[in-house]
């Protein structure tokens, strides 16, 4: 049978829309103006290293507040009648079909010194408090946008336990503090991996949330790209040095990752 | 204002409709024939720059169309920076672009626009002498000026009782946090070099580094760096205090009446022109041409003056443009401020390159180390083999 | 234990659904000032200036018109894929699925530069041509295909290879096998995949910032409206947006637990 032949186009889409651009990504971070070999880009990145730090911080905490808040969720949804799971699930999938930017901006509206909840606190007779443009308001934003990625895979995993697993950890005398730490959660690892990755990367990368809720002042890896491409330090040669970094550094990172997942399962639960 | 919009708007429709009997006044200019038709022409300009059809006023771009048949793609951006790295970038054929003075002459310098033919633009005639052969397109070959204006400080005059007439005022801690900034490189660090004494086109490199350092003193004061967001900041009163452009005085105070708006007398300031400009290569000059020469035109210029409140090198515009307007010193300022005030001229190159550096420091916070860069990576990649090889270890002996 | 956890998910679904709720509320604020956190009054005057707004209207036309094509020809191509890559053996399926995780590994901006970089070099060498619906529908095209390979491979996967190869003993010829064997199992799939490329294709900002030339689509004029004075038209549309998606999900999810029951009914009259 030739149903190989079949991915023939796809396999030339590819290589013409994904291999070829990251090479010219390469190319471009290796070369200067006049197209002639340097390392300088590659060298000048370090200069941006707080912005590194700083969105790998920030990413790194949302991912851990949409875990440590996601996964409960996903526990009680998993745990209750079929026909409400899929009813809660949508629920948790509806916000993510409107625009991020929307979402987000919806977000300012709230945060604002002048905004929904100070007026809220102010009636309250509780004093103002300042919540937007700030480092609490980005990760806030972050939250917000990505945790029903944490939440889907987890979900997904937690009910393919098999209760009688669970109920034989129960015979066998563990209590419910045991059966969690020593079944349940190792067994959602998958869930786990698969949820940090999908909020880390796009959190990690974002140049949209820093910029409406961080108030250009909390700048992170994407608003430093997107300067050197459309914004206001033209240098698409740096822009590409500092897209190599991340792309490194987020290869990385998956990699730590993916040693913590033992089972074969390829990504964990994948979303639908 | 609003109404005064609208009365112009409906003068300007009222016009067209009957123009060739009531303007058959030896005054107006032949008209060249219009271009092709049906074509599209994209024109790339600031932000709230243009009078756009809400409440009543005329909608520029759509009366264009209706005049002459060209279609308008009209988009925006919000620094001249940005523009820059559009066009630069390539991959977006522009018809139109608005930058402001010392863009222009970089723009001419590294060609990237185009000469004009002014035989298509015969409303230049109504341009005054004095904003003609400016220093950034001596010749005037280049460009057509659309607005000019000046820098000032807008507060809330709610809580800063205080007169606002130097710079300086944007760094007392009193108003910590409630400050705004321009996010955008030359306004930014031309606010320092005039609190410093300096010039606006120093090639110091000491200079601009000192002036980095008064920034980020004033960075922890900052609430955030906007440009057209201010509106929105400063009318809902989340900021007290932020430099912008005299131009949007209007909008701000009409908004919000508490809203004030001075010049610091005490220092200088900046004094702008926007001129309009065709890109190299783009694919529809003639139809462009004609764009320009349509904005030109006093009643379009009045009405988009009108809309956007910065003020026009046109005396036939202002003559129809409401007298309080036109009296106002924020708009039409003093001989004696126009005076003090500097334009921006287009910097050398590694004064903008300085620039570049400088500007990515303040707002990132000051200069990383390279270091730390790689030991981050190297401290994850060491985590990630160290994993790897426990791991094979505690398989080995498993299996022993 | 069941009320915390009741109480919990009604905290967490308030955090999910408060804004949006806010955002629509103020949608009906009969404000003049354009502030956004005072009420004062209902009134429907922001969606009747968003409805005259042409340009909104433009580039909701070219986002449907982009989202569309994008998720046909993704759809067609990711499943000839996916049956292609089903055929391989071991070694070469893993590394054409490594080349296809890569643009869901990758952060959007760097998929973003990365065409924009290749678009702009062919526009360059092609004298100058501008990027526009063209190439962002190469550029959605590109993102969508992996998701609806996801999604048609364990279709394929939990299909029995032996039948596409009777029908062909039976005397079909490969297409017809194709079509009336193979197509009706993995339909399911293919479906979830290209209802999953139209909505990423609708939803993308990132990519389509850097690929986009001087075309709009929805979620860059919505961007573009967010730096400038924001108007309350902007809450108008995030409501018609999510209206439009409430009724859609509703209609999905109906249909679906009609199939169910169907399908429940007629296992118990076998």
């Amino acid at each position: 049978m030739k149903a190989k032949s079949a991915a023939a186009p796809y396999a030339a889409w590819m290589s013409i829309f994904i291999i070829v651009p990251m090479i010219l990504v390469v190319i471009f971070a290796f070369t200067d103006k006049s197209g002639a070999f340097t390392l300088k880009n590659i060298a000048e990145v370090g200069q941006y290293s707080n912005v590194f730090l700083r969105s790998i911080w920030l990413g790194a905490l949302a991912t851990v507040i949409s875990l440590v808040l996601g996964y409960p969720l996903a526990y009680i949804i998993s745990h209750i009648s079929a026909r409400r799971q899929s009813m809660m699930i949508m629920l948790v999938m509806l916000p993510m079909w409107m625009n991020f930017l929307l979402r987000t901006y919806a977000w300012m509206t709230l945060l604002e010194d002048n905004g929904i909840i100070n007026s809220l606190l102010a009636s309250f007779g509780i004093g103002k408090l300042h919540l937007i443009n700030t480092q609490g308001a980005v990760v806030l934003g972050m939250v917000y946008n990505y945790i029903p990625y944490m939440i889907l895979p987890l979900y997904s995993v937690l009910t393919k336990i098999d209760s009688s697993v669970i109920e034989a950890a129960q015979d066998l005398g563990a209590n419910q503090v045991k059966v969690f730490s020593k079944v349940t959660f190792p067994m959602s690892m998958p869930g786990v991996i698969s949820g940090i990755t999908m909020v880390f990367v796009p959190a990690v990368s974002t140049f949209i949330i820093s910029k409406m809720l961080g108030g250009g002042a909390n700048l992170m890896i994407g608003d430093l790209i997107d300067m050197q491409f459309l914004g206001s330090a033209y240098n698409p040669n740096l822009g590409s040095a500092i897209s190599l970094v991340l792309m490194v550094l987020i290869l990385i990172c998956m990699g730590i990752m993916n040693q913590f997942d033992d089972g074969e399962s390829n990504g964990g639960g994948m979303m639908i | 204002m609003k109404k005064t919009i609208a009365a112009l708007a409906a003068a300007v429709l009222l016009a067209t409709s009957v123009s060739p009997l009531a303007f058959a006044s030896s005054e107006e200019p032949e008209q060249p024939a219009v271009p092709n038709t049906g074509v599209t022409i994209n024109v790339y300009n600031w932000g709230e720059y243009i009078s756009n059809g809400v409440d009543d006023t005329l909608d520029v771009n759509k009366e264009f169309t209706k005049r002459t048949g060209i279609n308008v793609n009209y988009t925006t951006f919000d620094s001249n920076e940005s523009l820059y790295s559009k066009l630069a970038n390539g991959g977006a054929n522009y018809d139109i672009i608005i930058p402001s003075d010392y863009m222009i002459s970089k723009l001419i310098d590294e060609g990237m626009i185009e000469k004009l033919d002014f035989s298509n633009i015969p409303n230049f005639q109504y341009i005054d002498e004095q904003f003609r052969n400016q220093k950034y397109d001596e010749t005037n070959a280049y460009s057509v000026p659309y607005t000019w204006g000046v820098v000032g400080i807008f507060y809330n005059k709610k809580y800063v009782k205080e007169p606002v007439d130097s710079w300086k005022i944007l760094w007392d801690k009193k108003y910590a946090g409630k400050i705004l900034m321009f996010d955008n490189p030359r306004d930014s660090f031309g606010i320092a070099q005039k609190i410093l004494g300096y010039s606006y086109n120093s090639t110091n490199v000491e200079e601009w580094e000192n002036a980095a350092k008064l920034l980020k003193e004033q960075k922890p004061l900052v609430q955030a760096y906007v440009m057209d967001q201010i509106f929105d900041k400063m009318s809902s009163g989340d900021a007290w205090l932020a430099p912008y452009y005299a131009g949007d005085a209007a909008t701000l105070v009409e908004d919000n009446p508490d809203i004030g708006f001075a010049i610091p007398t005490k220092e200088g300031t900046n004094f702008f022109v926007d001129a309009i400009c065709i890109p190299t290569g783009a694919q529809h000059k003639k139809e462009a041409e004609a764009y320009i020469n349509f904005l030109c035109d006093p009643e379009i210029a009045a009405a988009n003056m009108d809309y956007i409140g910065y003020s026009t090198p046109e005396t036939a515009a202002k003559k129809l443009l409401p007298e309080e307007t036109v009296n106002n010193p924020i708009y039409y300022p003093e001989e004696s401020i126009l005076k003090k005030s500097e334009t921006y001229v287009n910097l050398p190159d590694d004064t903008n390159m300085l620039l570049d550096t400088l500007w990515a420091e303040v707002k990132m916070g000051g200069p990383g180390q390279t270091a730390t860069l790689v030991a981050v990576l190297l401290g994850f990649l060491l985590l990630y083999i160290g994993i790897v090889i426990y791991k094979k270890v505690k398989v080995k002996r498993e299996l022993q | 234990m069941k009320t915390i956890s009741r109480i919990y998910s009604a905290i967490l679904f308030l955090f999910l659904y408060a804004p949006i709720f806010v955002l629509i509320v103020f949608s009906f604020n009969n404000s003049t000032t354009m502030s956004r956190s005072v009420w004062s009054g209902f009134s429907f005057k922001w969606y009747a200036q968003l409805i005259q707004d042409g340009m909104l209207l433009n580039a909701l036309k070219n986002t449907l018109i982009i989202a569309v094509v994008a998720a046909i020809i993704s759809t067609v191509l990711g499943t000839a894929a996916a049956i292609g890559i089903n055929g391989m053996n071991k070694w070469m399926k893993r590394m054409v699925m490594n080349v296809t995780n890569l643009p869901m590994v990758n952060p959007d901006i760097v998929t973003g530069v990365s065409l924009m970089l290749l678009f702009v070099f062919v526009a360059k060498s092609m004298g100058n041509v501008s990027l526009g619906m063209f190439s962002l529908i190469l550029a959605h095209i590109t993102f969508c295909l992996p998701y609806v390979i996801l999604s048609v491979m364990p279709k394929l996967r939990q299909m029995d290879s032996h039948l596409y190869e009777a029908a062909q003993d039976l005397g079909c010829s490969p297409a017809l096998a194709f079509f009336k064997v193979v197509l009706p199992e993995i339909v399911p799939g293919v479906v979830t995949g290209m209802i999953m490329a139209f909505t990423l294709s609708i939803d993308d900002f990132v990519i389509s910032y850097f690929t986009s030339g001087t075309t709009q689509t929805l979620p860059i004029f919505i961007y573009s409206m967010t730096r400038k004075r924001i108007s309350p038209e902007i809450n108008a549309l995030s409501t018609l947006l999510f209206g439009t998606i409430m009724v859609l999900l509703i209609i999905v999810n109906f249909r679906q637990s009609k199939d169910k029951k169907a399908e429940e009914n007629l296992m118990e009259e076998a």
